[in-house]
């Protein structure tokens, strides 16, 4: 192989697995080591600037950055980065101001948001910062989009959400409530230099052709809708008996709400296996904590009337068959149908994507499936001046997806504006610092903690049970906070290697604990990884190879499962090895 | 500073036949300089006993004073120690394999302790060809006491001080083939392929097996002037043969052309084949081997690799005709074999 360039963001940034993982890039270990240190202020202003909502975030985040944490690969959970993200937001200084600067003087550009959630806030908060003027259009009383009507409370309290919701609105931009668009002229015709669309995928999927539908309609409910309902106060409490159809998250917050609005009996069924359940892990283990059933394998056959009245619910049990290539197919198990009572079932099965208020005159031209045809990096539509980001561009997503895409949007609607290449997006910025501070010490803590993950704590059931406003995580104080910050391993703290000064000694490759590092004979990527100490099969990640060494040979440095521990910098007795810090922030709209 | 070492081992860190993965060999973090030989050489032991399938738990680790003597706390902590006075690790051997002969013994020395203080210990152990692993890390210098030249430094080489050392240095190796060591070679820290198989023919050899580890001290002795720097070593090193060590039970796969290779089977039924440049090279002749260190050191090179090998020889128990058995094992009858048997004995002696 070719020696590595390490002046290649690239290979450090694969390096740093949450980091990479995070849609949006946030730089973790950093914000993580803020925290063991007890500096909240700091560890959030990183979220902030990266991730706009580290507030909510760091209470329902889909969390794609736990799955990749390195420590999943030497044991078995992650760090509770997610979690680790609220300890930031509960612990800052209430009396910090988190607002940068936003500049007096305008730059003349005007820019029209549909829809107020995460991707338009983010978009929003990115240019105003370059001296744009925003409109805000959306047909809720608040901003906040679905964040706001879709998730309950006790998973996200109000509080939390406006704090974020309104450093954003104060920043200057000028909203337009309970406003809803019909038809996109009316904002194209008020002339903005550019128009950014997210108004997420609001229309949740029904079951139109189940019979007894129409029958039942007084007692059946799209789930979104109900939530949205609930909020408003247009929904106080729920019969006893409740089927929640759906395996998604949705479908986790409408079984648990109904659980807090009277709902005794409420079960949630599934037609797949439960191991496909679209669910995060940890929102089936809340809603199972809550005496929620999920029964898997169970289609839908009817809604059961009785007297122009829903009694219940009939089901066919399933059976998931695999194909050859993991395919799944579900074919009815050919056993009797089963009947399950109930007096309102709420309807969690999808959601999708509606644009009626976009007609062809636009020129936005859609795709067979109904989305508008949008760049992947550019966000751009067919329409030069019109964005899209969000669930709006590419389909139902999360909140942490939508926020990159506001972020890449912002860029390109500040190049649009200033009459620059969309193609010419300003790279991410980055860093690399010696964390040396004497033979053996470094500037980060190197030691390797064994601690387990930390269970959050959570407020009494029953209470809980009662009050559909109560927060049911109380999050980790800070002690647990230090703990579990202490547990991650450091990613960003890069071992860089200096073969001109290496004497071959080998005490790096001794002292390894992982056994990574590998002084010999070059070869081709396939015939190193097969050769290395210990097996190189994590594809994820990049084999770091010097230039050739005195006695012919090269180090390998296989990057998977390095506990960047220092040790073989430690042990190196001409300092070939260094631990150094990198740093890589995503680019923003309007940097270099 | 780290004083410890992780806990968390690659995922897939294979196990050997005996059920061990490579982390049951270790022991704790290294206290040594950065970049010391002994580490690289503690290191192979680890690797070879690994592969080996050693028991920890059935082997003595004994050691004399030295930074080299120390390194029996980095590896295999689950192992029986003895970290006896400068120049005495063969005696604490002696007893200790008197007592149980059936453990795996480990004797680790360094040139300070072997050829100097120790030298009369040496010699004995030898002499009695004891069923011993003896380990010599030498790094031609005293590096425990920061760096005096010791008895192998060569002449003319110079330490950190930078005074030439004035005296003719001991070949550790010669001495041993002429003084009854039964399994005889040189091995270099910084050549883990090379040092790995030869720990594991010593291991499976009965008798006393000496391998002196070229092992540099970086602190004191790994200067320009050094004939013991990982520089020097490398520019001057010369090898006897490559070495196949094929442990008891494992098929031998590899086909050997004539006379380029030497079969040596030991005493365990393992076999070892030598890969000789030369073939006129008789590896199992004390007096050729003596020779072809000779000849290498007028050229100013290291011979390397396995140098001598004689599994023919007898070990001390064979010759003084001890109890086959470990001393713990034997019951009072073994002992008192009763009034009958002591008549006897009384009367040879009357
Ligand atoms: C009886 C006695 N005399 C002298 C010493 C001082 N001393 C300690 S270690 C050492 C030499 C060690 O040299 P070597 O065996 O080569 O070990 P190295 O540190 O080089 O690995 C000496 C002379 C001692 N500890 N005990
Ligand atoms: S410890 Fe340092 S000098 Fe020794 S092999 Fe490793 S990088 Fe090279
Ligand atoms: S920092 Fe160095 S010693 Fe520690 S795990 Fe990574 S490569 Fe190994
Ligand atoms: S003084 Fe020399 S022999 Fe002793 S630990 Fe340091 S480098 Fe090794
Ligand atoms: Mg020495």
């Amino acid at each position: 192989m070719k020696p590595t360039n390490i002046e290649n963001p690239e290979h450090f940034h694969k390096v740093i697995d949450c980091q990479f993982a995070c849609p949006a890039h946030t730089p973790v270990p950093e914000y993580i080591r803020l925290i063991s240190q007890g500096k909240y202020d700091e560890a959030y202003a990183i979220n902030w600037e990266s991730n706009v909502f580290p507030g909510i975030l760091g209470r329902i985040c889909d969390r794609p950055c736990e799955p990749a944490c390195r420590r999943t690969r030497v044991e078995e959970t992650p760090v509770a980065i997610c979690r680790l993200k609220r300890v930031a937001a509960d612990n800052k200084n209430q009396a910090t101001s988190f607002t940068p600067e936003v500049p007096d003087k305008k730059n003349g550009k005007k820019i029209g948001l549909i829809g107020g959630g995460p991707a338009s806030l983010t978009v929003a908060r990115d240019l105003l910062l370059l001296g744009y003027e925003i409109d805000l259009y959306d047909d809720q009383s608040k901003a906040g989009g679905f964040v706001r009507t879709q998730v309950p409370s006790f998973r996200l309290p109000e509080k939390v959400l406006n704090e974020e919701i309104d450093r954003i609105l104060d920043m200057g931009v000028t909203t337009f409530f309970d406003t809803y668009v019909d038809n996109i002229k009316q904002i194209v015709d008020k002339n903005y230099d550019a128009i950014f669309v997210a108004t997420g995928a609001p229309r949740g999927r029904d079951l139109p052709d189940l019979p007894g539908r129409i029958d039942g309609n007084e007692s059946i409910f799209i789930g979104i809708e109900w939530l949205a309902a609930v909020l408003y106060r247009h929904v106080t409490s729920t019969p006893q008996k409740v089927i929640v159809l759906g395996g998604g998250n949705t479908a986790m917050d409408c079984c648990r709400m109904a659980r807090r609005l009277g709902g005794e009996d409420v079960q949630v069924f599934v037609r797949s296996p439960r191991s496909d359940m679209k669910a995060s892990p940890w929102e089936i283990e809340d809603a199972e904590e809550e005496g929620i059933p999920i029964v898997d394998n169970h289609s839908p056959l009817e809604f059961v009337i009785k007297d122009g009245k829903l009694t219940g619910m009939n089901f066919e049990k399933m059976t998931a068959t695999y194909n050859n290539d993991g395919r799944r197919t579900l074919v009815p198990a050919g056993e009797p149908s089963v009947f399950v009572p109930c007096d309102l079932v709420l309807l969690a099965v999808g959601q999708q994507n509606a644009f009626p208020w976009i007609t062809s005159e636009s020129g936005i031209e859609m795709n067979k499936r109904g989305l508008p045809i949008v760049d992947k990096v550019t966000h751009q539509s067919t329409v030069p001046n019109i964005f899209f980001g969000g669930d709006a561009a590419f389909g139902p997503k999360n909140v942490i997806t939508a926020v990159a895409h506001g972020h890449q949007a912002a860029i390109s609607i500040d190049l649009f504006c200033r009459g620059k290449s969309l193609d010419d997006r300003p790279a991410p910025s980055t860093s690399l610092i010696s964390q040396k501070l004497d033979m053996h010490d470094w500037l980060y803590d190197s030691n390797v903690s064994e601690d387990k993950r930390s269970a959050v704590p959570t407020i009494d059931k029953v209470k809980s049970l009662h009050d559909r406003l109560l927060e049911v995580e109380l999050g980790y104080g800070k002690k647990t906070g230090h703990k579990e910050a202490m547990r991650c391993l450091n990613c960003d703290v890069e071992t860089v290697f200096d073969y001109s000064t290496c004497i071959e000694c080998e005490s790096c490759v001794d002292v390894c604990p992982v056994s990574c590092i590998n002084f010999t004979e070059n070869g081709d990527e396939e015939d190193l990884r097969d050769r290395l100490l210990a097996p190189a099969d994590n594809r994820d990640q990049p084999l770091y190879v010097s230039a050739i060494l005195p006695t012919d040979r090269v180090m390998v440095k296989d990057e998977n499962v390095c506990l960047h521990c220092g040790l073989c910098a430690e042990r190196c007795p001409t300092a070939s090895w260094e631990m150094m810090k990198f740093t890589y922030n995503s680019a923003q709209a309007g940097k270099k | 500073m780290s004083h410890a070492h992780p806990n968390f081992r690659h995922p897939k860190q294979p196990e050997n036949d005996a059920g061990y993965t490579r982390r049951d060999y270790e022991g704790a973090i290294s206290t040594l300089c950065a970049g010391c030989g002994h580490d690289s050489t503690t290191n192979a032991i680890i690797q070879a006993c690994f592969e080996l399938n050693v028991e920890p738990h059935r082997v003595v680790k004994i050691s004399g004073i030295g930074c080299s003597s120390k390194t029996p706390a980095y590896f295999l902590s689950r192992s029986h120690g003895f970290n006896s006075v400068h120049g005495r690790m063969p005696s604490i051997a002696t007893g200790a394999n008197m007592a149980n002969r059936d453990l795996l013994y480990i004797g680790i020395s360094g040139d300070g302790d072997t050829a100097s203080i120790g030298m009369g210990q040496f010699a004995h152990a030898l002499r009695r060809n004891l069923n011993l692993n003896y380990i010599c890390m030498n790094n031609g210098c005293y590096g425990l006491t920061k760096g005096q030249d010791s008895a192998t430094a060569d002449r003319g080489s110079a330490s950190k001080k930078g005074i030439p050392n004035p005296y003719e240095s001991i070949d550790l190796c010669e001495l041993a083939i002429e003084l009854g060591a039964s399994y005889v070679a040189r091995g270099f820290s910084g050549d883990k392929k090379q040092l790995v198989p030869l720990l594991k023919g010593a291991m499976a050899h009965n008798g006393l097996a000496f391998i002196d580890v070229i092992s540099p001290c970086v602190t004191f002795n790994n200067t320009a002037s050094s004939t013991k720097s990982y520089h020097y070593v490398r520019e001057h090193i010369e090898t006897t043969n490559t070495f196949d060590f094929v442990p008891l039970q494992q098929e031998i796969l590899t086909h050997y052309d004539e006379g380029t290779s030497q079969e040596v089977t030991m005493h365990d039924g393992s076999i070892i084949h030598l890969h000789k440049v030369d073939s006129s090279k008789d590896l199992t002749s004390r007096q050729k081997a003596v020779n072809n260190l000779e000849k290498e050191k007028e050229k100013g090179r290291f011979l390397t690799g396995l140098l001598y090998v004689n599994p023919q020889i007898e070990e001390t128990h064979d010759l003084i005709n001890s109890t086959l058995y470990p001393l713990n094992t034997l019951t009072e009858e073994d002992l008192c074999p009763g009034s009958e048997i002591l008549d006897r004995i009384n009367s040879a002696l009357r």
